[in-house]
């Protein structure tokens, strides 16, 4: 897939895997893994560019006498999650029309 | 691989990232190990999981990007004496231009580098063109000579024409393995760069 675009929808993925509840590395990767595989070092990439950009806010608890990192949405990361599905709509009908050629070829 | 055999072995193959955020990173993995230990796997198998050091390695170097593993390759160690930094300043006449003509010809090595590889496939394009332009050539040529009546060679102008159609499909696919070739060449040219700036061997790495 292209890389601009897969970067974009993995970024939406993350997010949405902490859109109900705050989630931990490991449960986001098993979350995640029925609809899109992501190796360790893509996640941690994924989740500091998300931090930066404010979309996310990290805290660190303890676990079974560990600290775990926990990862909570922002207004920001509902908000780009809100755009994605905008968007979504316009890749729908970009898709419809690019299959309509084919089935009309 | 026990886990600290990984994190230990992480450290030592990422000693040109900055230092927070490979301590970050490690973290993270030993994180992901302790978690997947939790649901039943065994360190091994955690480990395992994770990826081989190499795969690992090579990842994260994809993925950090060259101006940051220069930037943490030239920044010194220790805070510089006093005597040092003047010297610094006094010889900067000397030592700045020397330093922008090294990297200068580096960079310059670098892209003539690139440029031969994507003038191979340019070349590569031009024969494949060639051919085409050949084909159709050869085609004219036949209908022509079928015109004035002369069909012997009329007959031998069509089947060279439609030899030549024929090698232009096959340099297809030929064009389509170069343009493979120089994008993988041109990805490990920067993944060989990127390694001159990380790894055991560089003079940040200090045995922990």
């Amino acid at each position: 897939m292209d890389i601009q675009l897969k970067r974009g929808l993995l970024d939406v993925c993350v997010l949405a895997a902490i859109k109900n509840e705050d989630s931990y590395g490991y449960k986001m990767l098993k979350d995640m893994k029925p609809y899109v595989e992501m190796s360790e070092s893509t996640l941690y990439t994924i989740l500091k560019r998300l931090e930066t950009a404010e979309m996310l806010t990290v805290r660190s608890a303890e676990h079974g006498g560990r600290l775990r990192k926990y990862y909570h949405i922002t207004r920001a990361g509902l908000n780009r999650i809100e755009e994605f599905r905008g968007d979504w709509k316009e890749i729908v009908a970009i898709y419809r029309f690019v299959t309509r050629e084919e089935a009309g070829q | 691989m026990t886990k600290n055999e990984f994190l230990q072995g992480l450290r030592k193959s990422l000693t040109g990232l900055p230092a927070d955020d490979l301590e970050e990173r490690l973290a993270f993995y030993a994180e992901m190990i302790d978690d997947r230990v939790e649901e039943g796997m065994t360190e091994e198998q955690a480990v395992a999981e994770t990826g081989t050091l190499e795969e690992v390695t090579e990842r994260i170097i994809s993925e950090t990007p060259l101006k940051t593993l220069v930037k943490e390759r030239v920044k010194p160690r220790r805070r510089l004496k006093g005597w040092e930094t003047a010297l610094l300043i006094i010889g900067s006449p000397v030592w700045f231009p020397l330093l922008i003509a090294a990297l200068a010809v580096l960079f310059a090595l670098l892209i003539s580098f690139y440029a031969a590889i994507w003038s191979v496939v340019i070349a590569v394009f031009a024969v494949g063109a060639a051919l085409a332009v050949s084909a159709v050539g050869c085609f004219c040529g036949a209908g022509a000579l079928a015109l004035t009546r002369r069909w012997a060679k009329a007959g031998v102008c069509l089947a060279a024409s439609l030899i030549l159609a024929g090698l232009s499909i096959l340099w297809f696919f030929v064009c389509k393995g170069a343009v493979k070739a120089a994008a993988w060449l041109t990805k490990r040219t920067l993944f060989g760069v990127k390694s001159l700036f990380v790894g055991p061997g560089n003079k940040n790495s200090k045995s922990k």
